[in-house]
């Protein structure tokens, strides 16, 4: 395999970017593909599977095989093409409707089955491509499309529920600090067994327009302002730390993962009666 | 083993899962639901003694999700539902159609509808099997009336997903499902085996979705030399999202066309004693039992009466069964449910001949004397 670089991993007759102004998406897809090029990931081994919604258009970008399947069901295909072909490199790259709210219940038994896959959910606290209603992550008080008087539900803190579920490798980023967000998705794609990474982006045309955050810069640095790390977290109250994003990586463990384990159950199937 | 495997007593389930991996299949996901779980059970023992996966999912909507994530990465591959879990795979199974990808999905019917009598047969998915998923298109639905079938139609059902590019419904009920019954698990040879069409062209030049002159695209494996991308949002022939009216046009089209206009080479039948009959049950899955006892008690009784088993009930027999309504002075059609094949019967019937339903919804199989009632009652 000749060198990679950034450009050859990416479908550039398909540029400009389907995305409005000051959305995240676009940071994080550069952000992967750089990955990619550190990586060097071979085009032919790889498969970028995506969900339905503004971040689910990601794989017409990226040059490398793709699934694009339906709302919420990204980590159950790619399941099936992991575990049908482990040689595979899967990316499953899913919003926090698409990925966390209608496909919670497959979030959490593949961190749970320990698949090999990385899973990457771009978090914009919204539906953005029905219009911005509220999703499991939009937090209380906020407003949405489909919550006009201020959100009364709780969002989800998806990787204290992807740890709890039992993944190997936990991490959260944001497109405001792209750099770390890049070297988290190396660490995830590097990870055997389940990886997840959370990225928390604006959507100005939704949730910042609601929200007193008109423009891509306004909600960067309303996520800059809102972020923490890890350790400056732990000097929070639990209650501060609730509104806060944490970012970096909360779990790094070694698991055996599904294939793997797979392998001993040829064995005794082969001996059994 | 082997050779205890030749001739076996055993159940309809047990016979499909042996089917399954007969005609190659290699993975299976699914999820526990009555009366299919044998399917799974079974699938469990077997796939891993063969080199083939068994995954339980969380639910059927990721169960026909990984199946057809599983058989784009290269494996013939199977899930097996009930009522239940078949409603929850209808959305799916439309990314099957539209990304054009084989798998079996196996159907062993029960009572509904909801959750019904759930240990008690039907035959109420017809049209479920056939517009359950929204949006035109084409599908393959079979229906088995033996164990025999069972292993034999499961073989074709594979056959005919990998021919056709398509999800093929196997469409079995409680009865057949649980049945036990002596079964020949004959070896398949090699060309009686059909495998889906690879490309040959060169890896910078494939188009998924570009149909050869047989009206099918070749379909590569993820991880070979091509690299390719499937969608289940409309497409053109790379598999990159196209939302032009002609393209769409095209493609709906294609995904009918391409089983309704192979129907000669789809379309199973199977017929009993029509040469003479002047009277004709049209029937099948487990519904079929009950007729051929009925067709052999009018025998004895002197009345000229015969049978049509639509083994294949997707596409629908339109040619057998509008020939059939030009021959005979009436037709019976036993359905364990309130009327669904027999639709299809009146919408064929150019003579306007009587035809009769012989209705069934209280979860007990239709009996022989019904179906002779039925008879009696178009002969009048």
């Amino acid at each position: 395999m000749s060198n990679m670089k950034f450009d050859d991993y990416l479908v550039k007759n398909k540029f400009p970017l389907f995305w409005c102004g000051g959305c995240g998406n676009g940071n994080v897809l550069g952000a992967i593909v750089r990955a990619f090029e550190e990586l060097q990931l071979d085009r032919k081994n790889t498969v970028v599977v995506t969900g339905i919604g503004c971040w689910g258009k990601a794989d017409d970008y990226i040059n490398t095989n793709a699934f694009h399947g339906t709302h919420g069901r990204a980590l159950a295909f790619a399941t099936g093409i992991k575990l049908a072909n482990p040689e595979l490199k899967v990316l499953v790259l899913m919003g926090d409707g698409d990925g966390a709210t209608i496909g919670g219940n497959h979030l959490i038994h593949a961190a749970r089955r320990n698949v090999d896959l990385t899973a990457i959910v771009v978090n914009n606290l919204n539906y953005g491509m029905t219009g911005g209603q509220y999703s499991g992550t939009t937090p209380e008080a906020s407003y949405t499309s489909t919550s006009p008087y201020g959100h009364i539900e709780q969002g989800f803190d998806l990787c204290k529920l992807v740890e709890g579920a039992g993944a190997p490798y936990v991490a959260r980023g944001s497109v405001y600090n792209i750099v770390q967000l890049q070297k988290l998705i190396v660490e995830a794609l590097n990870k055997k067994g389940f990886s997840f990474v959370e990225a928390i982006a604006p959507c100005p045309t939704h949730f910042g327009r609601r929200n007193g955050m008109k423009t891509g810069p306004k909600m960067l640095n309303w996520i800059k302002e809102n972020s923490v790390n890890i350790k400056q977290a732990e000097k929070l109250s639990p209650e501060e730390r609730e509104k806060k994003f944490v970012l970096g990586k909360f779990v790094d463990r070694d698991k055996e993962d599904y294939s793997t384990k797979y392998e001993k159950i040829f064995a005794i199937a082969e001996n059994a009666e | 083993m082997e050779q205890n495997r030749r001739i076996r007593f055993i159940q309809g389930n047990e016979a499909i899962a042996e089917g399954a991996i007969a005609a190659g299949a290699r993975f299976y996901a699914g999820y526990p639901i009555t009366p299919s779980s044998e399917v799974a059970e079974v699938s469990s023992v077997r796939l891993p003694q063969v080199g083939g996966l068994y995954v339980q999912m969380e639910d059927e909507i990721g169960s026909i999700a990984a199946i057809i994530g599983a058989s784009v990465a290269g494996k013939k591959s199977y899930t097996a539902t009930s009522g239940p879990g078949f409603s929850l795979m209808q959305e799916n199974l439309g990314v099957a159609v539209m990304a054009e990808v084989p798998c079996v999905i196996i159907d062993v019917q029960r009572s509904g509808p909801s959750t019904g009598l759930a240990t008690k047969p039907a035959q109420g998915d017809v049209m479920q099997s056939r517009w359950g998923t929204h949006g035109d298109h084409g599908i393959i639905v079979i229906s088995p009336s033996s164990v025999q079938d069972c292993y034999d139609l499961t073989i074709q059902a594979f056959n005919l997903s990998e021919k056709y590019r398509t999800p093929v419904i196997f469409l079995a009920d409680e009865i057949v499902g649980h049945m036990r019954e002596k079964a020949v698990l004959w070896e398949p040879s090699p060309d009686q085996i059909i495998n889906r069409k690879k490309p040959t062209c060169d890896p910078k030049d494939y188009k998924p979705f570009k149909p050869d002159e047989d009206g099918i695209a070749p379909l590569a494996a993820y991880g070979s030399e091509y690299v390719f991308r499937v969608s289940g949002s409309t497409h053109d022939e790379t598999g990159f999202a196209n939302s032009k009216p002609d393209n769409a046009d095209r493609f709906i089209r294609h995904y009918t066309d391409k089983i309704e206009k192979n129907k000669k080479d789809i379309v199973i039948l199977r017929r009993f004693n029509l040469e003479d009959a002047e009277y004709a049950i049209v029937t099948f899955g487990c519904s079929t039992r009950s007729a051929l006892e009925a067709m052999k008690i009018a025998r004895n009784m002197g009345k000229k009466v015969g049978v049509l088993q639509l083994v294949t009930l997707w596409p629908f027999a339109d040619d057998g069964v509008r020939e059939l309504c030009r021959k005979v002075k009436g037709v019976v059609v036993p359905e364990m449910n309130l009327g669904q094949v027999i639709r299809e019967l009146k919408r064929v019937n150019e003579n306007n001949i009587p035809i009769v339903g012989v209705n069934k919804v209280n979860s007990e199989a239709i009996t022989p004397f019904e179906i002779l009632a039925g008879i009696e009652e178009v002969e009048r």
